[in-house]
């Protein structure tokens, strides 16, 4: 039986657009047809707007790679409806255990909050995750909306046009030209768009190696993630093992900087480290294997005239913590709903500054955290190994010591402080969790969850407190949603949203951000907020 | 906000570092070293306060005020 990472999913097919006489405009190309690139075309089509996706081959991500999904992504998959299927599939894990040498010196559990319709992680092979966004992709066309996926179409040459960007394509019958109003390059970390644009890409490079394989076994190892530093079957280094649907798991090896790429690839150097780790007995089968090094770095901006860039392409991170495919969707997530308003003609271009402010935030965080993870797991000098060597001793044998134990501090999504689509925070007594910037946290109401009702439109959430049913501002309609905390038996709004505070009204962005709250409605600052959070005060 | 304390604060310093010496009798220089920074993490926590942390740090690498 064939992988469905080795199906074409999206085979070429010759567009009109290739026998067209003058190039055709487009109001949207995507380009990159992975987590990124899929994600903001489904956006862009629900919303209703024109989307063509380019991508150079023409099937699924090879292999598992980016293996590991946090819950806002998930939430936001949900919104572009493709999340639960995911769910369904992924395998959810809890506890993560931490090996020393020899020993097991803790083990953690990473008790997810209740009242939450999405799981803090879900396991899921990168192919599965891509195949379900193609398989929404489909359905978003049964459904006449405007979204094309153009496999085996690469992307030779981008010219950048004073409304436009000029795009040479190549494809198995030829070369041909296409324009788009506005270009979205989710070409991965080497992104082919950023280097023909002579885009800097800076940041630090970690010399070392890490060796992944996915192996197929019945193994009575435990769903949970387990990390070795300094183990016996790979001294001096470290190595992560992580359960997949299907019998599959994702073994990481760090194997140091001086390494033959080609020759440690080979199975017959693959498999006796596999057997060292797994045990003489075991028996397993690769389905995969690859080598990766990796770099922190960000573009300067995000954004070059009518070409944005997303995921990978802008912002690079290293493994650890699963902050690249969960972060570049948080990207697209803040972008598209701000391109929506702009083709609309209710906010100004001038807009996007807000997507180069707030996601480079996000950047900055993940590089920070990923950075310092990399430097706790892969000591650069003897004085660092021994400090980190001292807190792994430690930590088997004092609790005061795990919180410094750094194995990859997990994705979560940033709060947009300081930006400038926020209105000062007006509820004092607020929780901190939900100050202006923040992502709303879900709430369980009755059979139903909050995250859903907030949908991809501004919302005015009132909490025990009156408002009208909807605002009209500047060319937006925001509707009221209103809940009260005497309906909530969980008792998880009132934590989540009110705090200290009697009450509360919350305005919250397309992409479930707050952009501001306060202890009651005020027509005056709440039609200032909505316009300052379209960047129009 | 408190700061680090770099008057003499240790009763009976003499003792105390004869027994630091002590601890890392017999050691190898990389167990001498393992147990020096198992030690430095030990105190750091008790001391726990960000801030005079920053200041032990400033101090032990021997840089003068601001």
């Amino acid at each position: 039986m064939n992988k469905i990472f080795e199906i074409p999913l999206y085979a070429y097919e010759r567009s009109a657009d290739q026998d067209a006489e003058t190039p055709v405009r487009r109001k949207v190309v995507v380009v990159g047809a992975g987590p990124i690139g899929l994600g903001a075309a489904i956006d862009f089509a629900q919303q209703g707007i024109e989307v063509v996706v380019l991508d150079d081959n023409d099937k699924v991500s090879f292999g598992s790679r980016a293996v590991c999904y946090a819950k806002r992504p998930l939430e936001i998959l949900d919104r572009l409806g493709c999340g639960k299927p995911m769910v369904d599939k992924g395998v959810e894990w809890n506890i993560g255990k931490v090996f020393f040498d020899e020993r097991q010196v803790y083990q953690f559990d990473l008790l997810p909050e209740d009242g939450h319709e999405f799981p803090a992680f879900i396991n899921l092979q990168q192919y599965y995750f891509e195949e379900y966004m193609v398989n929404r992709v489909r359905e978003l066309q049964e459904q006449g909306a405007p979204i094309e996926i153009r496999g085996r179409n690469k992307v030779l040459k981008v010219e950048e046009k004073t409304d436009h960007a000029a795009i040479l394509v190549d494809t198995p019958e030829g070369q041909y030209h296409l324009e788009a109003d506005w270009l979205i390059a989710c070409d991965g970390a080497t992104s082919p768009i950023r280097g023909m644009m002579g885009l800097d890409f800076v940041g630090r490079i970690f010399e070392d190696n890490f060796l992944i394989a996915d192996v197929i076994m019945e193994a009575e190892f435990p769903t949970e993630r387990w990390f070795w530093f300094d183990p016996p079957f790979n001294k001096g280094q470290s190595a992560l093992l992580h359960k997949q649907p299907d019998g599959v798991w994702r073994i990481d090896l760090q194997l140091g900087w001086d390494i033959d790429k080609e020759e440690e690839k080979k199975p017959e150097n693959v498999i006796p480290r596999l057997k060292a780790m797994l045990g003489d007995d075991v028996e397993f089968e690769l389905e995969w294997v690859s080598i990766y090094t990796f770099q922190c770095r960000r573009m300067e901006t995000f954004r070059k005239g009518r070409v944005l860039f997303a995921g990978d392409a802008a912002h690079q991170v290293s493994p650890f913590g699963a902050r690249g495919a969960n972060s570049g969707l948080q990207d697209t997530d803040n972008l598209v709903w701000k391109m929506k308003l702009i083709f609309d003609g209710i906010a100004d271009e001038s807009l996007l500054d807000s997507y180069d402010y707030e996601r480079i935030h996000g950047a900055d965080e993940n590089i920070l955290n990923s950075s310092r993870s990399t430097d706790f797991i892969t000591p650069k000098s003897d004085m660092s190994r021994v400090l980190r060597d001292a807190v792994l001793d430690l930590s088997e044998v004092h609790e005061f010591a795990r919180p410094l134990v750094n194995s990859g501090r997990l994705s979560v999504p940033c709060t947009y402080d300081g930006s400038p689509l926020n209105s000062a925070d007006a509820l004092l007594d607020g929780p901190a969790r939900t100050r202006p910037g923040s992502p709303c946290p879900d709430v369980p109401l009755g059979d139903e969850f909050l995250l859903p009702k907030l949908g991809d439109k501004f919302t005015l959430l009132t909490i025990d407190a009156e408002a009208p049913d909807s605002i009209e501002e500047s060319g937006i309609t925001v509707t009221r949603l209103a809940l009260s905390t005497k309906t909530d038996p969980t008792q998880m709004l009132k934590e989540r949203f009110l705090g200290e505070a009697e009450s509360g009204v919350y305005l919250i962005r397309p992409d479930q951000h707050v952009a501001a709250r306060r202890p009651s409605f005020d027509e005056t600052l709440i039609r200032a907020a909505i316009r300052r959070a379209i960047g129009k005060e | 906000m408190s700061d680090l304390n770099l008057t003499p604060n240790i009763a009976g310093a003499d003792d105390f570092y004869a027994e630091l010496l002590a601890t890392h009798e017999g050691l190898s220089k990389a167990d001498s070293d393992a147990l020096n920074a198992r030690l430095v993490l030990v105190l750091a926590n008790h001391i726990g306060d960000r801030a005079i942390l920053s200041q032990a740090l400033a101090a032990a690498a021997l840089k003068s005020e601001e």
